[in-house]
């Protein structure tokens, strides 16, 4: 079992929901302030995107976010080097499209994370079928290959992601692309699937863009993912300040 | 070259050679299953195909002529002929596509298509298609492109189509796919991805190819009618290559060169390198990061950063070649065919009229035969040909 699966059946296992906060990396130049903060505010693991010029399952806020880190010239390699300059021990997950590990190399993508802390990726528009030279790649390095499991997902395929997904299971709350608010949807009938084929913690992402609603989630799956409300604060000017509060409201509303 | 044949079915992973496969989130892999297998059903049932003939041949005006270029020959010395996808019904090949994705939506019980478009082309024939139907119709159009092509807007307004300008990214096709996939996802239920070239997620590059195949196949029959028992070349533009890929079906399996025309701007065989894009794995133009490029052509049914992937395929097993032309070389071809034939080609078929005019006496010797594929009218271009030539733009 790979180290993030383990630190993270470890933290289910303690009784505790997960909060996973998104931020794109390069985004600012005090990007690792921000990701700091919010492990500060408890986070318990941070998704760290790297931009892609054409991110087909974003919505307008990541597009941006992504648009601007590669105008600011941020690479996956300029942002493994800022992530040396991060102190905290919480788990970091990479999420970016199959691209930019192609094209780097998938072997040397895996040893290049893993080499700046890296424990996971999440690489939305690699299928299943399409997955398995760089799951092989990422063994390697133990970094653990994060699949998705979306509404439209059949059983037979659920089964197979399930026993395929490390760290853990990436539940997808609704059939749509990031930033589209809308709350846990069909994060329920999703995250039971998942349950009836796997034992690793489940995670819901996809729609998730307040309090309320990252509590309602907190209560089906293992664990909440939030990506676009937290960047859109950074979009607007929110610094470091701004993303503590933020991430210490949803930790109290999941805990409360 | 590896032995025939060509351009057969790709493997069950949908992969032609090194390119091609499926590269799709998750969420919209049950989709692209499903068509599969509605595609793989509808092909082998010979009630759908004669529907899509007939089809064809009532609505679209197949076969459309194959037309020597008697005075064009005559200058540069081969012996030319366009198969004339150009008099199809909405101006261009696109309609095949189109006749035989909405037939299989139909079919498979969803009552809405959504689509990409650049030039405007591929969303006129798709509303044109829906609306025989009365399928609902939703386009995405690059801001940028919905400037360029304003006429094709409203033409398929006029045909009841919603068109919605698409404002990320460079605002043209490629940025076109990404909104349709986003928006694919959100209703993949009730909706089909009409997409337009040989291009994406399998089996969308075979699938089209396999409804564009009617080009080439009437075309060889076609020229035998003409004396000409395999032409020594075809030629056709290539953007995502859905023309090409039609005409050269047909041909694959003779001893024809198989030539793609690539607008240099956008030469993803040319100039691009192996990467993931758009569901599929092809060559594309990205720069050293992975980051895709934006393609620049003034005709915008070529600004695509990529290519179908079995035409990257068939560059790297050296069964089809492909060639980049300049914009400059396209305006002179687009008068020249106009002037001596009567026929106003679309810029993106204007590549392949300039390729052939600039190779008649060196790599197309004097003499031989040569087959283009006329794959579109050029009225959609004439506002902004004539501002070029005029220097306005």
């Amino acid at each position: 079992m790979k180290s993030l699966e383990t630190r993270l059946r470890a933290l289910r296992d303690s009784g505790r929901k997960a909060l996973v906060p998104y931020f794109m990396g390069g985004l600012t130049p005090d990007w690792i302030q921000h990701v700091e903060a919010a492990v500060h505010a408890g986070a318990d693991a941070v998704e760290i995107g790297i931009p892609f010029s054409d991110p087909m399952m974003d919505g307008v806020v990541i597009q941006e976010a992504a648009l601007r880190a590669l105008r600011a010239d941020t690479t996956l390699d300029s942002i493994c080097a800022d992530l040396e300059a991060l102190s905290n021990s919480v788990p970091l997950i990479a999420m970016t499209y199959f691209n930019i590990f192609h094209h780097y190399g998938l072997e040397r993508s895996a040893g290049k994370l893993q080499a700046s802390g890296v424990s996971g990726a999440i690489v939305p528009d690699l299928a299943l079928e399409e997955a398995d030279e760089w799951i092989a790649a990422c063994d390697q390095h133990d970094v653990a290959t994060v699949l998705l499991v979306a509404p439209s997902t059949t059983p037979d395929r659920v089964r197979r992601l399930g026993q395929a997904t490390q760290g853990f299971a990436y539940a997808s709350a609704r059939m749509a692309v990031t930033g589209r608010s809308g709350g846990a949807g069909d994060a329920a009938r999703v995250v039971q699937s998942i349950r009836e084929v796997t034992t690793v913690p489940t995670y819901i992402g996809i729609g998730i863009s307040s309090e309320e609603q990252a509590k309602e989630a907190s209560g089906i799956g293992d664990g909440v993912i939030v990506g676009s409300a937290l960047v859109q604060i950074i979009l607007d000017g929110g610094g470091a300040g701004e993303v503590e509060s933020f991430v210490r409201s949803y930790r109290a509303a999941i805990d409360g | 070259m590896t032995d025939p044949p060509y351009m057969s079915s790709p493997d069950q992973r949908g992969r032609f050679g090194n390119f091609g496969g499926r590269f799709v989130p998750e969420a919209l892999m049950p989709a692209c299953l499903e068509l599969e297998s509605a595609f793989v059903d509808a092909w082998a049932d010979s009630t759908f195909v004669e529907e899509y003939h007939r089809v064809l041949r009532d609505f679209a005006g197949r076969p459309t002529p194959v037309t020597p270029l008697e005075r064009l020959s005559d200058k540069l010395g081969i012996r030319l002929f366009a198969k004339r996808e150009d008099l199809a019904h909405t101006g261009s090949h696109k309609i095949n596509n189109v006749i035989g994705q909405t037939l299989l939506t139909k079919r498979m019980g969803k009552h809405r298509v959504i689509a990409e478009t650049g030039a405007g082309q591929h969303g006129v024939a798709t509303a044109t298609a829906a609306a025989r139907l009365g399928l609902e119709c939703t386009v995405y159009m690059g801001e940028v492109d919905t400037v360029r092509q304003v006429l094709n807007v409203f033409r398929m307004e006029l045909l009841g189509a919603t068109v919605v300008p698409v404002t990320s990214g460079s605002k043209t096709l490629k940025d076109a796919v990404n909104e349709a996939m986003r928006e694919w996802v959100t209703c993949v239920e009730d909706t089909h991805y009409c997409l337009g070239s040989v291009m994406g997620p399998h089996p969308f590059p075979w699938m089209v190819r396999e409804f564009q195949s009617i080009i080439g196949h009437e075309a060889l029959r076609q020229m035998r009618e003409h004396g000409v028992d395999t032409p020594d070349a075809v030629v056709a533009c290539v953007g995502g290559g859905s023309n090409a890929a039609g005409i050269f079906a047909g041909f694959a399996n003779t001893s024809a060169r198989l030539i793609g025309v690539e607008a240099a701007g956008g030469a993803a065989v040319v100039s691009g390198s192996p990467g993931v894009l758009h569901g599929m794995r092809s060559l594309l133009i990205q720069d050293e990061f992975g980051q895709i490029e934006e393609a620049h052509s003034i005709s915008a049914g070529l600004d695509y950063p990529g290519i179908g992937p079995e035409h990257a395929h068939l560059a790297e097993i050296g069964r089809a070649e492909y060639y980049p032309i300049g914009d400059e070389d396209v305006l002179d071809a687009l008068a020249l065919l106009s002037e001596l034939e009567g026929i106003i080609p679309a810029l993106e078929s204007a590549h392949a009229v300039a390729w052939i005019a600039r190779e008649a006496g060196r790599s197309l010797p004097t003499g031989s035969s040569v087959l283009l594929n006329l794959s579109g009218r050029g009225d959609k271009d004439v506002a902004q040909v004539r501002a070029m030539l005029r220097g306005e733009s």
